[in-house]
């Protein structure tokens, strides 16, 4: 293209006035995505205290075969009776909780006089408490009292709930520690 | 893109904004009640959370406070201000943040068009994409809430949730809030649950509280109760105004300047029609130089 000095200016006054004119305020209205606009969203109960406060989880993908789904984003669940939304600074951050390297997502034992954690099979580690539960509760089992009272106690043991516990499973852990006779007993279930 | 349902009010370095003023959105504030705060920073948390802020480390400076002041990945910062007040120790924590001011001065100081916006219902936001990174935002901001961040090379601030905000969420601090001491709604309600805390407030005994809601920056999109009226307990300037140079220097000398330049482009072109091209004295035969091929008139 044959372009003189002259024309060369006459072109780039008129192109830097089109480009002046145009308005780029439209574009810039758009600047920030809802993030979570196309999350699946999954309700569950976050993990750490008492109060088991509501969460959502909201995973990548809509769960398609070909989608693998990772937690992008946890906030609170408005619908949740207890906490309606609301979270705390640990509950807030579960999602680093959920994605760090260090989470631990299988059973492990110590054994009696070991200095280190094993790694341990579901079916193990169910099958090693059982035993633990019988022969704790064969050692420790009190059938009668200083006063000779029939008490039918397991003082050996202690049971402890978690905050995620439905009212089901809580009712089976009620009953299964009230047949072995366990006093010490904390369902968490304190709100 | 889903920011359709908002329009501009303000663009910094321009003289308008896109609102047609057809669609009438309502003004949005936060509430903060300083006096139901317990200092548990689920809305710090919550903030990073949504914003997928990186971590900032943290520093021990013998108080609870997560660092000194606000950082370009932390918009949200509880203060942990410890003052003793009648022989008794008050711990007066205070959110920090962008308060959103419906006169930024932040937007006022920025010289790049665009770069710094204010929304129709109030929010004010940094658009990084037109953002130069001079740092003048800070210089205009009464709250020292704009800070520069050093990986992008642009300043970045709370945006009030203006993602979530649009599609008629409340900002992430203000869900998580687990006292009820924040609040989202439109300002009149949101002034209006401020009045009724500060006379609850007054009744309890404490005859100094007050709703800060400055109206040296226009009134901020951030209101907060607070339990004694001095606001520097609370590491707030008691009457922020927009800084005298930054007004000056938009309001006067910046359209002077305009009027400068277009004066004297009308001034070149009168001297043209009136007196004609400039003629040079003596020719270029004078000059003790080999001629150009274009130079040499025909001989």
């Amino acid at each position: 293209m044959d372009l003189s000095r002259r024309s060369f200016l006459k072109v780039s006054t008129v192109g830097s006035a089109v480009a002046l004119g145009f308005d780029l305020s439209k574009a810039h209205a758009e600047m920030r995505e809802f993030k979570i606009s196309r999350t699946t969203e999954t309700r569950s109960i976050c993990p750490y205290c008492a109060v088991s406060c509501g969460v959502i989880i909201h995973t990548l993908g809509d769960k398609s075969k070909n989608a693998t789904a990772s937690v992008v984003h946890i906030e609170g669940d408005p619908d949740h009776p207890i906490s309606r939304g609301s979270l705390c600074p640990k509950g807030i951050t579960l999602k680093d909780d959920i994605n760090n390297p260090n989470r631990l997502k299988a059973p492990k034992v110590r054994r009696p006089g070991s200095d280190k954690w094993e790694d341990i099979s579901w079916d193990d580690a169910i099958k090693g408490i059982a035993r633990h539960i019988k022969d704790t509760r064969d050692r420790t089992f009190v059938a009668k009292n200083a006063k000779g009272q029939v008490v039918n106690r397991t003082p050996g043991m202690a049971m402890i709930g978690g905050c995620t516990d439905t009212n089901e499973f809580n009712f089976l852990q009620w009953k299964a520690i009230t047949a072995w006779g366990v006093p010490y007993r904390d369902s968490q279930a304190r709100v | 893109m889903t920011a359709q349902t908002l329009e501009i009010k303000r663009s910094s370095a321009s003289l308008w904004g896109t609102t047609t003023g057809i669609r009438t959105l309502p003004t949005v504030a936060k509430y903060i009640d300083t006096t139901t705060c317990i200092g548990c920073k689920a809305c710090e948390a919550a903030c990073q959370e949504w914003n997928d802020l990186k971590r900032v480390p943290t520093t021990q400076d013998g108080s609870y406070q997560t660092m000194p002041q606000l950082d370009a990945d932390f918009w949200n910062l509880i203060r942990f201000n410890e003052r003793e007040v009648d022989g008794g120790l008050m711990w007066m924590m205070r959110k920090d943040q962008c308060m959103h001011c419906a006169e930024p001065g932040c937007l006022a100081a920025c010289p790049a068009p665009g770069a710094i916006v204010q929304y129709s219902n109030g929010i004010v936001d940094v658009n990084p994409e037109l953002c130069i990174g001079c740092g003048y935002c800070a210089t205009g901001c009464p709250f020292d809430v704009p800070k520069f961040h050093a990986k992008t090379s642009k300043m970045s601030k709370c945006t009030l949730c203006v993602d979530r905000v649009e599609v008629g969420l409340e900002p992430a601090c203000v869900k998580a809030c687990p006292t009820g001491c924040l609040n989202f709604g439109e300002k009149e309600d949101m002034v209006a649950l401020g009045n009724a805390r500060v006379a609850q407030l007054k009744t309890a005994g404490f005859s100094e509280a007050v709703l800060y809601d400055p109206k040296g920056v226009g009134g901020t999109g951030v209101i907060t109760v607070l339990k004694f009226n001095r606001p520097e307990w609370y590491n707030l300037p008691a009457d922020p105004h927009v800084p005298l140079l930054v007004r000056a220097w938009k309001s006067i000398l910046r359209p002077l300047g305009v009027f400068a330049a277009l004066a004297s482009v009308i001034a070149v072109f009168g001297h043209f029609t009136t007196y004609g091209p400039k003629e040079v004295v003596g020719s270029d035969d004078t000059l003790d130089r080999p001629r150009r091929d274009d130079e040499r008139g025909p001989q």
